[in-house]
């Protein structure tokens, strides 16, 4: 397989200016990857918000204006009307309000926790083919990073996350925030199993199909034909349901319930810190909308069973980003319509639905297609 | 609201190794407690072994206030107690006065206070649901309940000029007529409402995780409400068929006809339910209250309790002067005593009043509902998680501006 980055290397083998172009490529494209993670969960806040007003009958934001953008004629107050400036007007007040620091919290955790929070979303983003180009007349992903181990690399990363809440939780020294950081942990290990078990079916479905099932590239390219979410109907629903609870989105959100637990481990956090975690958050959201739709709805297919034809170059891979982001964006709608439309579990329910019947359904999932794939 | 005063407080840790369990303060200011409770809370790990509510962060010694001042002076007080029925206290509040004094207000006042108190009736439950949903985690829920009591209150602010600190009553009447078409708006609000209810039915009241936040969490006994002294929605959705409307008919509730809504379990979920349908059967008394709505004065013909009509003001000495002494020195109530309770959204809201004669009451003693079903939560919340603290304190609705006062 080659990718974008790969096909710089040659150029590393010149001279030093190569190298140091293939490098300075590298940080491209790794600043790209994270820009469109970074783009999806800023734009799935204003979503969230334009979507949760429209649901319950309200028109959300829409005064929020800068000076100049505002006065350009048409631009400006659609910007205005659809709130993207409140976006802005948010992130600038999480930049520049004071930042203090609680006298209680152990220091060093305390700030390392927002990053660790939010640094597995961009670092999986790497991953992710956002579409497809065709050059030497074979379909490369356009990612940045394409390598055999893709899926469990993914799995491992993303579990890092888990981490982030717990430092917050401990290093804050307060009672509501280590409770959450307790439940929150809990939680993620506990759905991390079945979201395992169903990529394990997944990858084994996989196998029968291309060469190398680890390889998130090549799972998506699988879906040519039908889409994983029909031949696995049961996989594709735990995995979302795994999702769901993974990105702590009602109805699983215990671990941050403002309802008993004030905001969870974020209550000792304000200014740029929250800002992370806040950004870290819909950064999640956006990212398991993308694993959503990478491994179980077709990535960048338009329908089952059909493709974007490869003869016509640089358009079908312009087709075929769009197509995949279409699906995002459907994605992230559907997340924010369960979290405006269900309450929310009881931590204890949380837990028993996960052990007792999810992990039980993964498993006789898995089973299934085992002997189905034997056969 | 320890059972015994001691002073200093008693160690929380109850029994075991100290550091096993752990003490967490919820409130005063936490989005779960409905206003500035506090709960102390014993927990052993997410199980609630002892709980402490801590109340008078909002007092402000209404009872004391009303002292000073006439009675029609208090009514504004009033507005401050369950602010989230406003009319209702007002109207319970003359109402007692008015047993005082022994007057009979007029037809048209009583359908009026009727509609008033059945309004309140209404957004009350609204907001004690809204909360309730947002509390199990479903906002949208508390955007629509909250949508409709806009409406409600639009129709006061429409009635009183003002949407939620009222002031309506008088003693002896209300501070002035229904406005020309307020009937119509409150009919058509009525038939809008109900569909809107059902939504708000249909999307929270079967949904699972719903009902399984809610049914069989916090089950209150008939026997424990009645021991604890719960009144209202909540001693009803116990199963005890009691509603003062029916039992002790006041302004007129003998000639409408409407159920008592009771509950089978006493848990959470039937609290919902009982709430959920209370507001049904408001609507019913509403509409047959617009139906009968009597002609006539809304406020008794007695100089000594309430004002003259203004043109008399503004044309005769003698009602100038009666106008300043009703203003100035209140309405003159009899010496004597009276007690009166009023089934108010929350429960029954008890007034009791001793006057000495004048237009000032000796001494005002309020019974408020809230501060009754708020206390049963120490009983309530031991067993539970804590994840059931906020249904289980919205489920018994109270408001912390009435336990306080």
């Amino acid at each position: 397989m080659v990718t974008l980055c790969e096909i710089t290397a040659g150029a590393a083998e010149a001279s030093i200016w190569g190298v140091v172009g293939h490098v300075l490529l590298l940080f491209l494209f790794s600043f790209i990857a994270a820009m469109v993670v970074m783009t999806f969960a800023g734009l799935s806040v204003v979503a969230e918000r334009k979507v949760c007003a429209f649901i319950q009958g309200r028109l959300g934001p829409n005064r929020t204006a800068i000076p100049i953008v505002a006065a350009i004629p048409l631009l400006g107050n659609f910007l205005k009307r659809n709130g993207l400036m409140q976006l802005l007007a948010d992130a600038l007040k999480f930049l520049f309000k004071e930042d203090p620091i609680p006298g209680h919290v152990n220091k060093f955790w305390y700030m390392a926790a927002p990053a660790m929070f939010l640094a597995p979303v961009l670092i999986v983003g790497a991953v992710i083919p956002f579409g497809v180009y065709w050059s030497d007349g074979s379909m490369h992903p356009i990612a940045v990073a394409d390598f055999d181990l893709s899926i469990i690399f993914m799995l491992a990363i993303s579990s890092l996350t888990v981490f982030g809440g717990l430092m917050a939780g401990w290093s804050s020294n307060s009672k509501l925030p280590y409770i959450a950081a307790t439940r929150s942990g809990a939680q993620i290990i506990s759905y991390e199993l079945t979201m395992g078990i169903t990529i394990v079916t997944l990858v084994i479905w996989a196998a029968t199909m291309v060469e190398n099932p680890l390889n998130i590239f090549e799972v998506a390219a699988a879906q040519s034909g039908l889409w994983f979410c029909i031949t696995q109907p049961l996989g594709a629903f735990l995995f979302l349901v795994a999702l769901f609870a993974e990105t702590n989105r009602l109805p699983f959100d215990v671990s941050e319930s403002e309802a008993d637990l004030v905001s969870g481990v974020h209550t000792e956090y304000g200014s740029f810190k929250f800002g992370l975690f806040y950004v870290g958050e819909y950064g999640h959201m956006a990212l398991a909308s993308m694993l959503f739709v990478t491994l179980f709805l077709g990535a960048w297919y338009p329908f089952p069973g059909c493709e974007w034809p490869s003869d016509w170059g640089w358009i079908s891979s312009v087709l075929s980003v769009f197509t995949f982001l279409v699906k995002v964006a459907f994605m992230i709608f559907f997340f924010i319509w369960m979290r405006w439309t269900l309450p929310r579990f009881r931590y204890d329910q949380v837990m028993r639905l996960g052990w007792s019947v999810l992990v039980p359904l993964g498993i006789a999932n898995f089973v299934f297609y085992l002997v189905l794939i034997s056969l | 609201m320890s059972k015994e005063f001691t002073y200093p407080e008693p160690p929380m840790l109850s029994e075991g190794r100290i550091g096993e369990k752990m003490i967490l303060n919820m409130g005063p200011s936490h989005p779960s407690t409905h206003g500035v409770l506090r709960l102390k809370l014993e927990l052993d790990g997410d199980l609630i072994l002892r709980c402490d509510p801590i109340i008078g962060q909002l007092h402000r010694g209404d009872e004391k206030i009303a002292e000073n001042m006439t009675y029609n002076q208090f009514v504004p007080y009033t507005d401050r107690m369950d602010y989230l029925a406003p009319i209702a206290n007002n109207v319970a509040f003359a109402l007692c006065a008015e047993k005082l004094a022994g007057i009979e207000i007029t037809e048209r006042c009583k359908a009026i206070r009727v509609i008033c108190c059945e309004l309140s009736r209404i957004t009350s439950h609204l907001v004690g649901i809204s909360a309730y949903a947002m509390d199990a985690g479903s906002w949208t829920g508390f955007m629509y309940c909250y949508t409709q009591r806009e409406k409600i209150c639009t129709l006061f602010e429409e009635l009183t000029g003002a949407r939620l600190t009222t002031s309506y009553s008088r003693i002896g009447g209300l501070a002035r007529d229904l406005p020309d078409g307020w009937l119509g708006n409150l009919n058509s609000f009525c038939n809008k409402f109900l569909p809107a209810l059902d939504e708000i039915d249909k999307l929270i009241t079967r949904n699972r995780i719903f009902v399984d936040r809610a049914a069989g969490i916090g089950i209150i006994t008939p026997e424990q409400a009645m021991q604890w002294g719960l009144t209202g929605a909540n001693l009803r959705a116990s199963g005890v068929n009691t509603d003062l409307r029916k039992d002790v008919p006041y302004l007129g509730y003998e000639n409408y006809d409407f159920d008592v809504v009771i509950g089978a379990g006493g848990d959470c979920y039937d609290r919902w339910l009982v709430r959920i349908e209370e507001m049904r059967q408001s609507v019913r008394i509403i509409r047959q209250a617009i139906e009968k709505m009597p002609d006539g004065p809304v406020n008794v013909a007695n100089p000594l309790i309430s004002l003259p009509p203004k043109d008399g003001v503004l044309r005769n000495m003698e009602d100038l002067i009666n106008n300043f002494m009703v203003v100035t020195q209140g309405p003159d109530l009899p010496e004597g005593e009276a007690y009166f309770e009023a089934e108010n959204p929350k429960g029954a809201l008890g007034f009791y009043i001793i006057s000495r004669g004048g237009g000032v009451p000796y001494r005002v003693r309020v019974r408020g509902p809230s501060f009754v079903s708020l206390s049963i939560a120490q009983e309530l919340l031991p067993g539970h998680n804590i994840s059931d603290i906020p249904v289980l304190l919205g489920s018994l609705d109270f408001v912390l501006g009435e336990c306080d006062r």
